[in-house]
């Protein structure tokens, strides 16, 4: 579902570039709107949400989808946690339909999806592990990185049950808006990959901003 | 394919009743099959390496790897580290569900009475949540482990705009899955209702569990060779077990 945004970037409090392939972390407090900004079209933008006071409380893409009863994320889908609880809600979308049943990519699943040779190129868990590192203070470790939300990206799945990860429907300048329901650690790797048509074949940089609501 | 007697020596059977729990360790090379006894059944299920349980099963390499949001016989159950960790060697119900999760408690009571234990003694109602919460407590793991589980026996298909439902009519008794461990696997699973059951009343169904001695995956195996990508999941579970 197509909804646009009534906010003004010159207005956002926090506003900044992140680099094609590279990490981003960042807490939004609840209350606060998260937009992501898909500046060149067709970027997966790979993304975790931690409860900031109890990150054993996290995105859940399974409670969400049972939840929702719909297995795409769109404005008016409220992202719950491992509790069952709302953690965000999508309250703009000008895309239309976000993945979040086709993961991260990883060195190993590169192995397995498309040669083994593959296994040294950049991968979005690379960004996870690093981020995670770099920020002890959240207490995130390995088997924390859970089912994430890809952004932008297209993996519809057939009446029949067959999956493909599609050529993109997300365009230079679409977007996406989170209202915080409870205090988050926002995790991205802006994704790397290389080997499908989930950034387009040609990565590129996204655009990350805050409201005070 | 139909349902036929296990081709090896049956090590262990056991019934888990429906709404229960159980968890073990499965070796490589031993076989489980997993029976609706009446038709009806949901068995969520978990798995992880047992000698490294920070890897484990994981959905989304899994499904995309194999081009399905669905399981049935050929597929693999891939980890996070991109090995073969199960493969499903035969199958008499054809689809399974990867993606809803488990019905946590306030769910369960919302739609049905709460049946306490102190009323009820064993025909109390218990989710899938608390059930896998209290199999994986006993490995050392807890909530940080539960993510997306298997559901063995529900059938969930989605239309062209995604909206879910689950197949009642897919249901048969005696509908069995055999699942071949290619890794010495920590096997958590929980017998209780599917989040999208319809159905109005309570009712969990029973599963069979019967495993047996069925060897590695030759190289001419059916579910190794279902892809290309299969092969290579169990190359890279060749070289971790290669000595």
């Amino acid at each position: 579902m197509i909804v646009e945004s009534p906010r003004d970037p010159a207005a956002a409090v926090f506003d900044q570039v992140c680099p094609a392939g590279e990490p981003w972390m960042h807490v939004v407090h609840r209350g606060q709107v998260l937009r992501i900004l898909d500046l060149e079209g067709n970027q997966a933008v790979d993304t975790l949400f931690y409860n900031l006071h109890d990150p054993e409380e996290r995105y859940s893409a399974v409670d969400t989808i049972q939840r929702a009863r719909n297995l795409y994320l769109t404005a008016g889908t409220v992202l719950h946690s491992t509790l069952g609880r709302p953690m965000l809600t999508i309250v703009a979308d000008t895309c239309g339909r976000h993945d979040t049943l086709g993961g991260a990519c990883s060195q190993e699943s590169n192995t397995v999806r498309y040669a083994l040779d593959k296994r040294f190129m950049h991968a979005c868990r690379d960004n996870f592990m690093s981020a995670i590192c770099h920020h002890p203070e959240h207490g995130l470790a390995k088997r924390d990185i859970t089912h994430n939300i890809n952004f932008f990206m297209n993996v519809p799945v057939t009446p029949q049950g067959g999956l493909t990860f599609a050529d993109g429907i997300s365009d230079a300048g679409k977007y996406v808006e989170l209202r915080a329901e409870m205090d988050v650690v926002c995790l991205v790797s802006n994704c790397p990959q290389l080997n499908n048509p989930c950034n387009g074949w040609n990565p590129t940089p996204v655009r990350m901003l805050v409201w005070d609501d | 394919m139909t349902t036929h007697s296990p081709p090896g020596e049956v090590l262990w059977e056991e019934t888990v009743p429906g709404g229960c729990h159980w968890s073990g360790v499965l070796r490589r090379g031993v076989a489980l099959r997993i029976t609706d006894v009446e038709g009806g059944a949901n068995c969520a299920m978990l798995l992880f390496n047992f000698e490294d349980k920070s890897e484990r099963y994981n959905m989304p390499d899994t499904l995309k790897a194999q081009h399905t949001a669905l399981l049935k016989r050929g597929h693999v159950l891939m980890t996070d580290m991109g090995r073969a960790m199960a493969s499903i060697v035969a199958d008499t119900h054809g689809w399974h569900d990867s993606f809803c999760g488990v019905m946590h408690d306030d769910q369960l009571q919302a739609r049905f009475r709460t049946r306490r234990y102190q009323e009820h003694r064993n025909a109390m109602h218990r989710s899938g949540r608390e059930g896998l919460l209290k199999e994986l407590a006993r490995w050392g793991l807890g909530p940080r482990d539960l993510h997306a589980n298997v559901n063995w026996f529900s059938k969930v298909a989605a239309d062209p705009e995604g909206n879910l439902s689950l197949d009642t009519a897919a249901w048969k008794p005696g509908a069995s899955v055999d699942l071949r461990l290619d890794m010495h696997a920590l096997v958590v699973l929980s017998a209780a209702m599917h989040p999208l059951d319809p159905r109005p009343a309570y009712s969990p169904g029973a599963v069979k569990l019967t495993a047996w001695r069925c060897g590695l995956a030759a190289s001419g195996d059916f579910c190794r060779n279902f892809r290309p990508e299969n092969q290579r999941a169990f190359i890279n579970t060749e070289r971790y077990f290669a000595a």
